[in-house]
């Protein structure tokens, strides 16, 4: 009879539509759902992390089951994990992720709990013991080190640090970065690397409209840098980069571009049978480094003052500092050949190195996962907890979605389907029996009791609109979408008034 | 002479409000539906464009009079057939979110070539009748799983009367287990 009734309120789910969803979801199925369905299963799941990949795995929890309950922890007092912090600020359509994750958190059956520090306030076992299913989607909040002597010198950065100091991570607030030097250089060619790039060169006039974060729109005001070299290992066809961001750096303006044309030796050849997306991501570099420019365009080139460029088959060995050995001066890089063709080429070494002059030099060469408690299995090599579609291997109840499962690449889209796979793992695991959710379970109430025992007072979502509204109502007064508070103890203050 | 100046007034006429004629039934018909349009939107479409933006225009489409809809087939993921009935000039992504259909993950970025969940994916014939591709398009096309000589992203397909019983299919959204090519966010 209940399997009846189940059966009959999945097949109406897939035949009605959103609106009717959400208001079925709000009110419960049929208006009086709750009211006849004696729900003596009430399982619930905890989610660890408010990023796309909590946020997406908790959406469609709550969309194919009807009493799954979830809570989501984040660390700091505000949600959204990279889409806040790592988006670059001049694509803020990027961002229209938030409202479909806005009216996730608004649910009536997920809540949002900011402010707690999960392996610090409370375990991951003691979560385990609250709740039938845990899904760890942190992400990557560590960068892969480049291992080059040097590294440490004032004046080298990791772009995820860089990128959370413009876009007002509180961790990275006291970065201030020195941007007096004239060259800076950027290792990594991916999208990461484009975006930085982008931001060190654009017009203050475009920045300024953005949601920057004020200290990094003030130092970029006054940045003297006018050189952008961005390094990589391999060679045109190997970058790593999406044509989308490219052909920003390519239009951006008062900028051109000055790339080594001998690097693009071979690579026309090279493009017969390769996929379209590659294709069209070569062919446009051929074009940009390769042709010569149309008359409106020389004219453009000619006014600019800003210069940026690729620079492939370069690997960099060490930092160099000046003679007073306290800041960065250059950076030695050594000449690569590449062996094999596509993206399995690997760069070897011919022993040249070449040392380029700079000031600044900025990493990008990837996030990397961190362990947060010593309960979670973790694979230290790969820095991604071992799983298997999302199931975390040898430990029942716990999941993993995001950037954790699969590594640190992907754009939004593909974090979404990742999680939608973890949550489908999970809700089989829920139907087989695999994951026992008959004994009830205290879930966030057991987790509010201790951590007032802590003293740790979490945020809530409507706490976290409060703090929305004054970050809007900052940016409206400066003519930005939102002027973000910069510090935690700031963000909490707002979020108790 | 007289039927010579009215023609040429016409042809005027016609250039200046853009009309694609066989588009529409009758002129009586495309000019109710004008009235209707600017009745109902106060924004002017011009692609690309944004989901919200229409939103927030009031464009809702159901109010129209059947006559003058358009019927869209859609093939979800399941392989289940949906029919609906759309107004000319919405995109595929106002329709799937205006009849409210159920596709896991659509149109993330509502609509602002910033993403590539609307992918659809067409017959041939189909294909050739939409119109072409803007390069902006073709960026964001390129990241989508999937991908196909016929597929488009459902935000930048604006309906029109020659597209009448078009079949559009949902692709799958899960890519195989290696790791995608596309570039870090």
């Amino acid at each position: 009879m209940r399997s009846c009734r189940r059966l009959l309120s999945e097949l109406k789910l897939w035949t009605s539509g959103r609106r009717k969803w959400t208001r079925g979801l709000n009110e419960g199925l049929g208006g009086s759902g709750k009211a006849f369905l004696s729900t003596s299963r009430c399982p619930k799941v905890c989610i660890i992390g408010s990023g796309p990949a909590g946020f997406y795995t908790a959406q469609h929890l709550i969309k194919a089951c009807q009493d799954v309950e979830v809570d989501i922890y984040e660390r700091l007092p505000v949600p959204f994990g990279l889409v806040r912090f790592g988006v670059a600020p001049d694509h803020p359509e990027v961002k229209n992720v938030i409202n479909t994750f806005t009216q996730t958190a608004k649910h009536s059956r997920c809540s949002f709990y900011g402010n707690v520090n999960v392996g610090k306030d409370v375990t991951v076992g003691e979560l385990q013991g609250a709740y039938h299913a845990v899904v760890l989607s942190y992400g990557a909040e560590g960068n892969r080190r480049m291992g080059v002597p040097g590294e440490d010198l004032p004046g080298v950065y990791s772009a995820k640090d860089f990128v959370g100091w413009y876009n007002g991570l509180p961790s990275c607030r006291e970065l201030k970065p020195d941007l007096s030097c004239e060259t800076a250089v950027i290792l990594g060619q991916g999208n990461v690397a484009l975006d930085v790039a982008r931001i060190l060169l654009s017009p203050s006039d475009i920045l300024k409209k953005t949601d920057i974060a004020q200290p990094a729109l003030e130092a970029l005001a006054e940045s003297r840098v006018r050189k952008v070299l961005i390094v990589g290992r391999r060679g045109p066809m190997q970058v790593a980069c999406t044509i989308k961001e490219l052909r920003e750096m390519v239009n951006l303006p008062g900028t051109r571009p000055e790339m080594v044309t001998a690097d693009f030796e071979g690579v026309s050849e090279a493009l017969k049978d390769v996929p379209r997306p590659r294709k069209r991501l070569t062919d446009l570099l051929l074009k940009t480094a390769l042709d010569a420019p149309g008359d409106k365009e020389l004219e453009r080139r000619r006014n600019a003052a800003k210069v940026w460029g690729f620079l492939f088959y370069r690997s960099p060995t060490e930092i160099l500092a000046d003679p007073g050995c306290s800041r960065t001066a250059g950076i030695r890089l050594a000449v690569n050949r590449l062996e094999g063709s596509g993206d399995a080429a690997r760069a070897v070494l011919t022993g040249e190195v070449e040392d380029v002059s700079c000031g600044l030099v900025i990493s990008s060469i990837g996030y990397k996962s961190l362990p947060i408690d010593p309960a979670v299995p973790f694979d230290s090599r790969r820095a991604v907890v071992p799983n298997s579609v999302g199931r975390v291997h040898q430990a029942a109840g716990l999941y993993c979605s995001g950037w954790l499962k699969t590594g640190p690449t992907g754009v939004i889209a593909t974090t979404m389907n990742n999680s939608f796979d973890t949550a489908r793992s999970l809700l089989e695991d829920m139907d087989s029996g695999a994951l026992d959710v008959s004994a009830a379970k205290p879930g966030s109430q057991a987790v509010s009791s201790l951590l007032e025992e802590r003293g740790v007072k979490p945020v809530t979502f409507s706490d976290w609109e409060k703090i929305d509204s004054l970050e809007t109502r900052r940016g409206e007064a400066r003519g930005k979408p939102r002027e973000k508070l910069l510090s935690v103890e700031e963000m909490l203050k707002a979020a108790r008034t | 002479m007289f039927a010579e100046i009215l023609v040429k007034l016409w042809g005027c006429w016609r250039k200046r409000h853009n009309v694609i004629y066989k588009q529409f039934f009758t002129l009586k018909e495309y000019v109710q539906l004008r009235r209707y349009r600017q009745r109902s939107a106060s924004s002017q479409v011009n692609l690309p464009f944004s989901v919200s933006d229409r939103r927030a225009a009031g464009s809702g489409g159901s109010a129209l009079p059947c006559v003058f809809k358009v019927t869209v087939h859609f093939i979800n993921r399941d392989g289940e057939k949906i029919t609906v009935k759309a107004s000319p000039g919405d995109s595929l992504l106002d329709v799937v979110i205006n009849e409210d259909l159920n596709f896991d993950g659509f149109g993330a970025c509502e609509g602002t070539l910033a993403c590539s969940t609307c992918h659809l994916i067409f017959d041939e014939e189909v294909y050739k009748k939409l119109g072409p591709v803007t390069d902006e398009e073709m960026d964001m096309l390129d990241l989508a799983y999937g991908l196909t000589e016929t597929s488009r992203l459902g935000c930048q397909i604006c309906l029109t009367k020659s597209l009448e019983g078009m079949v559009a299919r949902v692709p799958e959204s899960v890519a195989d287990i290696r790791q995608t090519k596309d570039g870090s966010a």
